[in-house]
């Protein structure tokens, strides 16, 4: 006989390892413990960063503040309407990558992903300079709400389409060419199959790369600080700004609403891109 | 003389970069034909339905379907519909929704899409499951979808794309069965493509044989199969044994051959013959015996059996002339004892009459 192994000993059994799992625990509270502290100190009673007892008080305060309420609606916005365009684009631009041969179509293709690798500050600031130079980041401050955030939509539309283009050309590389011509064959025309067969098979993918784009836009700070103009402010620069002038519960109460609302966008793209629905 | 529902006039579709998949091809279909496109992959015949149904066009020649030239219709305004080899069974409809769909587009009436879905899903024994979506369904299911759906549409053509290839033996079985009476239900002209030889010749009613991107023979399955037209023909369909013979002399009808590895014997043929010609003989027109077989004209060779194949109901049996020839030869174990009464390693004649042989010249 083999001598026994004890639990723990097999060669898959790393993770009953005691060590591996303080490794996995510390990892775990390194990462999310300052974000939990966050929260539940927005539950707290005074600002001081002691625990003094539980209130839902920080919520109604943050709810009553103008300030934080105008950048949060600005933020909200922004995110709805650069979602909107960006999917548009970004579907056209997969349909036409996957669907199309084109000259340079390569070339057309690394460019597109650009705006995902590129350091966000490198984009804030020519987005900025462009700004400046067409006198957008002057000329549209005295616009009527919400036109006067049209430099921030433009540049969200700009860094967001390529992350949906991206993630709709994944799901169309799965397509089953003979399900076109199955419906051309059944009498319908290009348009009738466009909306009949692609789009509901394209509709996963653009919930996912929809709302990957209204959280990027949502949370996103540098690349909204560079190319807003005095007065557009939206939610993370104005926390910003807030925490520069010290620490206020509010703060971390809009924070942990602005972590639940991508948090669920975020779960509901990862469950709408889940490779369950399969168009074979 | 009854029109031919498609008739198609040297047509030819070449690719860029000069690959020619079908080359100069006319074929005449009849109304109410089982027709099937047969060859190996690559042979065209994939390529040459997709032009009948309006999904590639052609790059010379002419397709008339009806009595019309449709070369250059689009799919959707042509009275084909196609059974696609993936079903191509829409993901996101349910079952009565896929069948509905081509009348759906076409501006159908709601009721008369109901009562016609009803009558197709009847026809292909699906009612019951007209509420499922496909991805609840076995393969089987799916494709009876992709029939129903094309058929609703009433073709005066049925395309069929290597319809049973993605099925399993059993069920392949069953569904040629279901595809002939189908077929004789309903009425109308079904082409089917295919690679497989048995499904071509138990369904269809005629046969073209495709060979690199041309036509190598249109007949019905026992014409194929008992006289094909070159090599090509005899040798894809079914098995044969193919016998390189020099004509020695010729007198008239009778040719007298020399068969490598076999003999001199004469052959009664009207063909035209030089000096080079195959002989083609079916293994099951092959006899053993053990002693020297007696007969006017038969051919006979002395051979060892080098292999024998049990298949229950026959045997095949591999076997070496004298002078090197492998020959098959097929025997009915029609007796309970003994099987094929052949073994390994045996010396037996093997003897055929040149009548059940066929001279090949092409």
């Amino acid at each position: 006989m083999s001598k026994q192994l004890k639990p723990g000993q097999g060669p898959l059994d790393y993770a009953r390892r005691p060590w591996i799992m303080t490794l996995f625990a510390g990892v775990l509270v390194f990462l999310y413990a300052p974000i939990a502290s966050l929260i539940a100190f927005s539950f707290n009673v005074d600002k001081s960063g002691v625990w003094h007892g539980f209130t839902f008080m920080n919520y109604v305060k943050a709810w009553h503040n103008e300030a934080i309420f105008y950048a949060l609606s600005n933020s909200i916005t922004i995110a709805i309407l650069s979602t909107i365009f960006s999917t548009i684009f970004g579907a056209m631009t997969a349909l036409a990558l996957w669907r199309f041969k084109f000259p340079f179509k390569n070339a057309y293709e690394g460019f597109m992903t650009l705006p995902i690798v590129v350091p966000e500050i490198c984009m804030g600031i020519s987005l900025a300079m462009f700004f400046s130079y067409t006198g957008m980041m002057a000329g549209v401050r005295d616009w009527l709400w919400p036109f006067n955030l049209i430099n921030i939509i433009f540049a969200h539309i700009a860094f967001c389409f390529p992350f949906v283009a991206v993630v709709v050309r994944a799901r169309l590389q799965g397509f089953n060419r003979q399900l076109e011509e199955a419906s051309k064959d059944l009498g319908a025309t290009e348009t009738q199959t466009f909306m009949n067969v692609l789009v509901p098979f394209m509709v996963p993918s653009l919930v996912a790369g929809g709302l990957l784009a209204f959280t990027l836009s949502l949370d996103d700070f540098v690349i909204t600080l560079f190319s807003s103009g005095p007065g557009s402010v939206t939610f993370p620069v104005k926390i910003y700004g807030m925490v520069k002038r010290g620490v206020d519960m509010q703060i971390n109460a809009a924070s942990t609403i602005l972590i639940v609302i991508t948090l669920a966008a975020t779960l509901l793209a990862m469950k709408l891109q889940a490779p369950n629905k399969s168009g074979h | 003389m009854t029109e031919p529902i498609i008739s198609i006039r040297n047509v030819a579709k070449r690719f860029a970069g000069g690959v020619t998949a079908v080359d100069n091809i006319s074929i005449d279909i009849m109304p109410n034909e089982f027709f099937a496109l047969l060859g190996p992959s690559g042979c065209g015949k994939t390529t040459l339905l997709r032009m009948i149904s309006g999904l590639e066009t052609p790059t010379e020649g002419q397709i008339f379907i009806g009595g019309e030239d449709m070369a250059f219709t689009p799919p959707n305004k042509r009275p084909t519909n196609m059974v696609f080899q993936s079903y191509a069974v829409f993901p996101h409809m349910t079952v009565e929704q896929n069948v509905g769909y081509g009348l759906k587009v076409t501006g159908v009436a709601p009721a008369e899409i109901k009562t016609r879905t009803a009558e197709a899903l009847e026809m292909v024994k699906l009612s019951h499951l007209a509420l499922r979506k496909p991805d609840q369904m076995s393969g089987g299911q799916r494709q009876r979808v992709a029939l129903a759906r094309a058929l609703v549409k009433r073709p005066k053509v049925l395309l069929l794309d290597e319809p049973l290839s993605a099925l399993d033996a059993k069920l392949r079985d069953d569904m040629r069965m279901e595809l002939t009476r189908l077929q004789e239900t309903v009425g109308i002209t079904f082409i089917i493509v295919t690679h497989d030889q048995d499904e071509a010749l138990s369904m269809a009613s005629r046969i073209a044989v495709m060979d690199k991107g041309a036509v190598a023979q249109i007949a019905t399955p026992a014409e194929l199969y008992e006289q094909p037209r070159n090599r090509f023909v005899a040798d894809f369909i079914g098995k044969v044994n193919l016998l390189d013979a020099a004509i020695v002399k010729q007198k008239g009808e009778t040719k007298t051959c020399d068969a490598k590895g076999i003999g001199k014997f004469d052959m009664l043929t009207d063909k035209a013959c030089s000096n080079e010609a195959t002989i083609a003989v079916r293994p099951e027109k092959l006899k053993l015996s053990t002693s020297e077989p007696k007969g006017a004209g038969l051919v006979k060779v002395k051979a060892t059996i080098r292999d024998v194949a049990y298949y229950g109901d026959t045997s095949h049996i591999i076997a070496d002339t004298v002078e090197g020839k492998e020959l098959e030869i097929n025997v009915q174990n029609d007796s309970r004892t003994g099987g094929a009464g052949v073994e390994r390693g045996q010396k037996m004649w093997v003897h055929f009459n040149p009548h059940d042989a066929l001279l090949l010249t092409e």
